[in-house]
Order: structure tokens, then sequence, then C-alpha cells
């Protein structure tokens, strides 16, 4: 693989990070992240969806008429999503119910919708699907990361392991505000230190 | 591209069509897998709170104009026991559904919480193992528990800080164990039953 390529996975991790630079797809960011194996879930379907929505669309990007791009956009992307859906209902059921409403909430995600329009409209097939390597991987490292904090902080334990201290941690970093507050302090300290 | 009607209207409708074949397709792949998944769902949870059976027989039966499914479970045509999937509604994030199992006699063998929406760290406690709610009713005789939290005057322990959650699994318990009663004399009274006749191949009991 040659520099160029390598570079456009790590500028989605670093440089161009969902959560913590673009600042997109709070919502599912926030509403997921009550442990690390729920955030890492998420990723990795967001990741799945974004590559091969990528991939199709700067496939197909020559044949689709400007004025009805967004709407062709949104079919593939919601095909993808319902592809998934059924998939893990059938494979990971337990995942799949913990995650809930916003395996279909995917679809409204404003990332993959963005990088279709920002990237995969403008770049060849290869290329775009790095980009959804890269993108995904940047919002599932992140997910991980705000799901393993709030759920050390909130719940004692770590990937569903209890650490033995679940009675002296403060709840809240399980609940909504500590979603918030979890995001916040990581944005910062991301900004600071790692995206030079 | 520029944009025309026709090539407007091609291009949609031919994505369209290929993105619902493309979903077709892997509906009809999933199908049977989504319905075992499913399926073997209920099992474990019927494996879990049932003593050892070979098969287990499904009636519905309705309580407080809910329709609560209950499984009796039998060895070689002999009643074992009966597990009850019940429902609350008044669970803190919507329904509640746990599977309630019971010895013949209605001694209450285990509960499995199978579906809640509670807070998490809070409401979803009721899930672990061995928690509160759990340990003041298992291997109790349900019709000598009064089925409601300690705050409400019953002998239920409820949850820290999650008192709405309990009183839901409560209800839960409560409305299982008419259901248990239910189908326990309803050899007797079959007219207010309605036998559901699907047999399931035994679950193991580990």
């Amino acid at each position: 693989m040659s520099n160029n390529r390598l570079s456009l996975i790590w500028k989605g991790i670093i440089k161009e990070n969902p959560t913590f630079v673009l600042v997109l797809g709070m919502c599912p960011t926030l509403g997921t992240t009550t442990s690390a194996i729920n955030g890492l879930g998420m990723g990795v379907a967001t990741m799945a969806v974004l590559i091969m929505s990528n991939a199709v669309i700067a496939m197909i990007k020559n044949f689709i008429p400007d004025k009805v791009r967004i709407p062709a956009f949104i079919v593939v992307i919601a095909s993808f999503v319902t592809v998934i859906d059924m998939l893990m209902q059938a494979y990971v059921p337990s995942l799949y119910s913990a995650l809930g409403v916003f395996i279909p909430l995917i679809v409204v995600n404003c990332i993959i919708l963005g990088r279709a329009e920002a990237f995969a409209s403008k770049n060849g097939v290869l290329d775009s699907a790095l980009d959804g390597v890269g993108i995904g991987l940047g919002f599932t490292l992140s997910l991980t990361t705000i799901g393993a904090i709030r759920e050390i902080l909130g719940s004692g334990s770590i990937f569903g392991l209890s650490l033995g201290i679940a009675d002296y941690m403060p709840l809240v970093f399980v609940l909504a505000p500590g979603g918030f507050l979890v995001l916040g302090f990581l944005m910062v300290l991301f900004n600071k230190y790692l995206k030079k | 591209m520029e944009s025309s009607l026709k090539n407007m209207v091609l291009v949609l409708f031919t994505i369209t069509l290929l993105s619902s074949a493309a979903v077709g397709g892997v509906y009809m792949l999933t199908e049977e897998p989504i319905a075992q998944a499913k399926e073997l769902a209920v099992k474990d949870a019927l494996a879990q709170v049932l003593p050892q059976f070979e098969a287990t027989t499904k009636q519905s039966i309705e309580v407080n104009q809910l329709p609560i499914v209950a499984h009796t479970a039998t060895i070689a045509g002999e009643t074992v026991g009966y597990a009850v999937e019940s429902i609350s509604k008044n669970g803190f994030g919507g329904a509640v559904r746990l599977m309630v199992g019971f010895d013949t006699e209605g001694k209450i063998l285990n509960i499995n919480v199978l579906e809640q929406k509670e807070t998490p760290g809070l409401g979803t406690k009721m899930a672990d193992e061995g928690n509160v709610l759990l340990a003041s009713l298992k291997d109790k005789n349900a019709a000598e528990v009064n089925m409601t939290v300690k705050k409400d005057g019953g002998d239920i322990d409820a949850l820290t800080a999650a008192t709405i959650s309990s009183r839901a699994y409560a209800e839960a318990v409560a409305i299982a164990y008419e259901a248990f009663k239910v189908a326990s004399g309803a050899q007797s009274k079959a007219g207010d039953v309605t036998t559901g006749a699907t047999k399931q191949e035994g679950g193991q009991h580990e």
C-alpha cells in the first residue's frame, strides 16, 4: 500500500476524526456509549455501512444526475443499513437488542451521507473504500474509548468484566449527563495533544 | 452529469430496483437464522428457569388483559414445572419482560429477564445474577409472598434507587403467578384457556 493510501486511513483516525474533530454523528455517539462493547458494536456497524456505501457510490457516481444525487445516495445507504440490521439480528442477537433503534438510525448518521457527498462522489472506488475504513476506524475507536471510560467510571467494569469497584463509582457517567462530560473532556484532550 | 427528467427517473428507478432486490435477497438468507436466534433465546430462558425437562407445551393465558405465554414442562407426560413469559408495561423505560419458572407446587425456581429498557446501572441490575429482587423471590412459594416492594408494604426488596423498575418486576412476577395458577389448574377447566398445540424439542438443563 502506498504512503498516500495509508495516509487516507490515518487522516480519518486523527486529523479528521469524525467524533472529536468533525463532531458528526453525535446522537449515536451519546446514545450508545453506555458501555465499551456497545460503543464498539455501534462503531463497527457504522464502519461496515460506510465502507460499502462509499465504494458503491464511487462506483455509480458518473451515472447519477446531479439533481437526484442525494436521494440516490440515501437509497444506497438505507439498503446497506437494512442488510446490516438483518445480519446482526440473525447472527449477533444480543448486541442487536442492546443497540436497538440506533442501528436503523445509521441511515441518517451525518458521517455517512457526509462522506458520500464530500469524498466518494469525487474519488475512485478504492480511495473511497479506504476513506470509509479510516473514518470508520476513527468513529469506532472514539466510541469505544468513550464507552470504556463511561463504563469504568459509571459501573466499575470494562467490556462487561467487573473490576470490583462498582459500589464506589458515580453512576452519573452511565447516564446522559456523564456522556456529555466524557465527550467534552475527551474532545479537549484530543484536540490539544493528538491533532497537531 | 446533466439532469433531465428522463435520466433522473431512469436512474432513481434502477437504483431503487437493484436496492430492493438486494435487500429482498438478504432477507431470504437471514429469515431462517433470525427465527432460529429468537427460538434459541426462548429455549435458553426456559432451560435457565426450569428443572430438567423433555418437552414443553405452550398455551396463552390472558391476565389483566395482557396475553401471557405459559410453558408446561414435562418428562414422559409427567408435569415437572411451569415457565411463564410475563410482562409489565410499567417499567421506567417501557415494558419489562420476564421468564418466571415455577415447580408444580408454585415455588419460584428462577427468574430470567428477557427484555428491559431500564436506566443503565440502576434498573438494569434486575438482570444481574443474585440481585436483591431475585434473592427475595427465589425458592419461595409464590402463594406466601406479598408481591409488592417493601416500600409499598410487600415482601420484595427493591433495587437501590430503582423503585419504579422494582415495582414493574414485582408486578410481572405477580402476573406470572396468576398465569401459573390458571396453567396448573388448566386441565380441569380447559374452557378458560386457549391451548397452543406447539410442541418444542426438549432443552437440556446443564
